[in-house]
């Protein structure tokens, strides 16, 4: 059964702004309200609900996606102030049937257990290793903290991510 | 989320013009704005988003650094110049909220953000600070965040940054413009005690805003530290947290300045407290003094008096790191 949610509507009243922002490779157009965050932009309006909603209060990171390649909290982003960005979601990663290297060794090292933190976990992964800043185990720790998993996966979690990294420094 | 409207200008005159009227906010980064707007506790009526104003850069001024508004808290921790002769902000920097929150949060809207007692955040209860003259639900209640030093009758509530903590030891300058012109205030009079009007974090007049952070010409890499402790080891507000720095001359202290975060309505320094340390060779004793001095009038709650203790060891043990020249890890979290 499918189950097609239904689009929030304008009132009269509400001012509407234009933006335009490249969603996983592929530009769009949006005509929305000021309040309208960029977590509920994504899910709402584009269907693409790999990208959680947690708390939404930017404690849990459960939203995180990369904006113009960095890690950042949907929930707590407009998507209006992000007028002209590019966005890459969970949805972005994989390239056709071949899985990021992050998600392939989530998979491998068995870093989740009821999988709703891991679209964000793994984000904010994408960006952890292109900052470039973690190089061992407590760093890894560190940086994730933004990323919290109430399964407790962290350790395998860890694991994952610093699998990725010595791949990448060996190359 | 509440509902407001919109305007995105693209200079500071324009913005200034924008926000001069009762009911806007300025947004930037948005990580603490947003958040309050969904608790329903900041409402205002229209957003002026200052995004695409030209305050992102951090560049060299007068022998010091100009740290743009707009700077987000992680290209300030990873610039150069702030790593290489400010360490002790780039610390502070690194030990407050997570990579996510510091990619979008910027240097003006730090300044500015309002405080985590439990209490201003719920609209349910009592706060003076949300809603003047409804009383302080903090006193007596859950205060384990809120203040010990320079609270009030009325609010207890404390200011959350680990960063402006770090600004308040470099002495720093925050550069605003407002509906009057501009003006420079000096860090320790940006923000304010809460004394009978705690809606009031700081003394920015209506209208004004924050364009920019000076740093004097100083250099403070051989002798700093940011000691922060909280209720778990990463990605909590600090219970107490301390910023040091020190120029150490032929094995005495020739200057020394110590700010205290997490326990008052703005970063805790004391002139009378840094200045016992001044000719005295680094010592148990001395930092002791020093800290006593610090904390004195210090009052807790039932829910938080254990801060004054802490807070006289973590000033003690941060004097140490710093007079030392071991700056607190803000990755590997033991306290040496």
């Amino acid at each position: 059964m499918t189950t097609t949610l239904a689009k929030p509507k304008p009132d009269a009243e509400t001012q509407l702004v234009d933006i335009n922002l490249t969603v996983n490779g592929r530009a769009e157009h949006f005509s929305i309200p000021p309040w309208v965050t960029l977590l509920d932009l994504l899910r709402e309006r584009m269907d693409l609900t790999g990208t959680k909603k947690g708390c939404d209060h930017g404690q849990c990171g459960a939203c995180t996606v990369l904006v113009d390649g960095k890690r950042v909290n949907s929930c707590l982003t407009l998507a209006v102030v992000r007028d002209g960005a590019s966005i890459e979601t969970i949805e972005g990663l994989a390239q056709g049937s071949e899985l990021h290297p992050l998600q392939q060794a989530f998979i491998d090292h068995d870093a989740f257990q009821c999988g709703y933190c891991t679209p964000g976990q793994i984000c904010s992964a994408v960006g952890l290793l292109r900052e470039g800043k973690a190089t061992d185990r407590e760093s890894v720790r560190e940086y994730m903290s933004g990323n919290l998993c109430r399964c407790g996966a962290y350790t395998n979690i860890a694991d994952a991510i610093l699998s990725v990294k010595d791949r990448e420094d060996a190359r | 989320m509440i509902r407001f409207g919109y305007d995105r200008p693209s200079d500071v005159a324009e913005a200034v013009r924008d926000g001069n009227h009762g009911g806007v906010r300025f947004l930037a980064g948005g990580s603490n704005l947003v958040d309050l707007m969904k608790e329903n506790v900041e409402r205002p009526r229209r957003i002026v988003d200052i995004n695409r104003l030209p305050l992102k850069a951090i560049e060299d001024h007068e022998g010091g650094v100009r740290i743009g508004a707009l700077a987000t808290n992680a290209d300030t921790a990873a610039d150069a110049r702030i790593a290489d002769r400010f360490p002790v902000l780039a610390s502070a920097i690194l030990a407050g909220a997570s990579p996510q929150l510091r990619n979008v949060a910027t240097a003006g809207g730090n300044l500015n953000q309002r405080t985590r007692c439990l209490y201003f955040y719920d609209n349910a209860t009592a706060c003076n600070k949300r809603e003047p003259g409804t009383g302080c639900s903090a006193i007596g209640g859950v205060a384990r965040v809120n203040a010990i030093l320079g609270a009030s009758k009325a609010c207890i509530a404390t200011h959350p940054s680990d960063m402006c903590v770090g600004l308040a030891v470099l002495n720093a300058v925050v550069n605003v413009t407002g509906p009057l012109g501009e003006r420079a205030i000096p860090f320790g009079d940006y923000h304010r005690l809460p004394g009978d009007d705690p809606s009031n974090d700081n003394t920015l007049k209506p209208g004004e805003l924050v364009t920019s952070i000076d740093l004097p010409d100083e250099d403070f890499s051989g002798h700093y530290t940011y000691l922060k402790l909280r209720d778990r080891l990463s990605y909590a507000f600090a219970l107490v947290s301390v910023a040091v720095v020190m120029r150490i001359e032929n094995g005495r202290i020739a200057e020394a300045r110590i700010a205290l975060g997490g326990v008052a309505h703005k970063p805790w320094r004391s002139a009378s407290a840094e200045g016992l340390l001044v000719g005295e060779a680094p010592s148990q004793s001395a930092f002791l003094a020093a800290a006593h001095a610090l904390l004195d009038g210090a009052e807790g709650q039932a829910a938080n008096a254990f801060k004054i203790g802490l807070a006289r060891r973590a000033i003690v043990r941060a004097c140490k790191q710093a007079a030392a020249g071991t700056p607190q890890s803000q990755i590997d979290k033991r306290v040496a």
